[in-house]
């Protein structure tokens, strides 16, 4: 479990992230959304030490991240991995070396026991006959299912994806979206995703964050997004048409569903 | 305000080179990205600096005869010019001012990519020191290599002024062959090996700090790499001028 109490960051006299507070728990898909520049990457840089919070906490199963030296935030580092949204795969190496990576650096594992785990990591991806091609020579989806394999090949306790749908296809994106929540199961992984890819949200949003202007604007799941009265929320998540509509019918139903009440 | 700017840029340059300058996690992986770095900045360059090499030593040889030598003067001085100069300035500075063009930009752009694609952020996310993993191969990589570029380019720049001799026939073998050998002093490939070395370090470790630096897309990078380029040179010229001072 993760939480984050108060978190504040500025960069110079801008302030960007403005008393943050939140709870990602064990086992769940749990998603920062919130429009383009609303802070969702710097929060996630501060939960991964890629920045530091100019206040506040981030708490690692009570573990305080912050006030942590900097060896004891590398061993931590260590329990994470994460996605990025160019995917971030080492040009020079192919897809098997690069989900090698982790264990080439942390594993004591032999180096046949180090090519059987990553293979075991590509095969759920769906990727093991990829394993000896270059990233530029696969596309953006397999790239991000590359990208999940090596995140997870050191059984981390804790995943971030920043934007993993983004450039990708619908149908890529959804592929991406299962794999994701299916892996959070099993491995009962606390997962964040940092999206705004609205289909992520209704599809697989366990506990969502809404972050609007570096406020913490609403925090529920996805089943509350459907009712919910808060109007920068619905302006984010049913911006498109297709949205709308799907409010409305859901609405309609809801409202049919407490007159025959 | 200059001052500060370059006060600071020094600073983030020291510091770097600290984490750079760590014990690798994994010798095994460092060992790897030595040997890689060895090949691609070290024995990659070697076809330039051969090409090189031979021209500017036949070029150099045909300079002293027709503008050095005179009446007056012993046969063997072409030769004997031709020999310093190659060993005392071409093969150690000229040469790693080239490299400086070749390597540098390279290298700059190399980490400047991975930086704005963020491999770099991926690494450290991983708990990886990425300036350690990233830059010490390329610094002791280039620092191994490079007398061996030094030493290559003067026995190819005498090559280069044989050629002059026997093909261009502007002297006689014989005397270039006197003028080679003429109060040859070893110090003076020593010494051009030594500057080699700092101007080795010079150029691996400042590209890399220009490349590790950048914040920003592929304009970034671009001036990146011809940041690092430039300020290489400027630093092998600045340290040739005391190192020559110190050594000779």
């Amino acid at each position: 479990m993760i939480e984050v109490k108060h978190l504040y960051k500025s960069f110079g006299d801008k302030e960007v992230l403005k008393d943050i507070n939140a709870v990602f728990e064990d086992g769940k898909t749990n998603l920062i959304i919130g429009q383009s520049g609303s802070g969702k990457t710097v929060l996630m840089k501060n939960l991964v030490g890629l920045l530091t919070p100019t206040s506040g906490n981030v708490l690692y199963d009570g573990r305080n991240f912050v006030a942590m030296s900097k060896e004891e935030k590398v061993q931590m580092r260590r329990e994470m991995g994460m996605i990025f949204q160019s995917a971030a795969l080492f040009d020079s190496l192919n897809v098997l070396e690069n989900v090698m990576f982790p264990l080439d650096m942390f594993s004591k594992m032999n180096y046949r026991e180090r090519v059987r785990r990553a293979q075991e990591c590509l095969d759920r991806v769906n990727l093991g006959d990829a394993q000896l091609k270059y990233p530029g020579e696969i596309s953006g989806g397999m790239q991000k299912r590359v990208a999940i394999a090596r995140a997870i090949v050191l059984n981390p306790k804790y995943l971030f994806c920043d934007e993993p749908n983004s450039g990708l296809d619908p149908h890529t994106s959804l592929v991406i979206d299962e794999l994701l929540s299916s892996i959070t199961k099993e491995y009962n992984i606390t997962t964040i995703i940092n999206t705004h890819d609205m289909n992520s949200v209704m599809g697989i949003g366990e506990n969502i964050l809404f972050i609007y202007q570096g406020n913490n604007e609403w925090q529920g799941t996805k089943d509350d997004v459907m009712g919910a009265t808060n109007e920068k929320l619905n302006d984010l998540v049913f911006a498109s048409d297709l949205f709308k509509r799907v409010k409305e019918v859901e609405m309609n139903k809801l409202r049919q569903a407490q007159a025959n009440r | 305000m200059l001052i500060l700017k370059y006060l600071n840029t020094l600073g983030r340059y020291i510091l770097l080179m600290g984490r750079s300058f760590a014990r690798p996690e994994r010798m095994r992986m460092f060992l790897k990205q030595y040997t890689k770095e060895m090949s691609a900045l070290g024995v990659d360059s070697i076809g330039i600096v051969l090409l090189i090499s031979f021209f500017i030593g036949a070029v150099i040889c045909i300079q002293m005869k027709l503008n050095i030598q005179s009446p007056w003067m012993p046969r063997w001085v072409s030769g004997y010019t031709t020999r310093e100069i190659l060993l005392l300035e071409f093969s150690s500075s000229i040469m790693c001012l080239i490299l400086a063009g070749k390597v540098g930009s390279n290298i700059a752009s190399e980490l400047g990519t991975m930086r704005v694609t963020q491999q770099i952020d991926a690494l450290e996310i991983m708990g990886v020191n990425s300036a350690n993993y990233l830059i010490l191969p390329k610094i002791l990589g280039l620092v191994t290599l490079m007398p061996f570029l030094v030493i290559f380019s003067s026995a190819t720049g005498i090559l280069g002024a044989y050629g002059t001799a026997y093909i261009g026939h502007i002297l006689s073998p014989e005397d270039l062959t006197l003028g080679l050998q003429h109060s040859f002093n070893a110090w003076f490939m020593w010494m051009s090996i030594i500057k080699s070395l700092v101007f080795a370090f010079i150029i691996a470790s400042v590209s890399s700090f220009f490349g590790y630096t950048v914040e920003g897309g592929s304009v970034e990078v671009g001036k990146a790499s011809t940041d690092a380029v430039v300020s290489s040179s400027v630093l092998i010229l600045f340290s040739d001028v005391f190192l020559t001072q110190l050594l000779s």
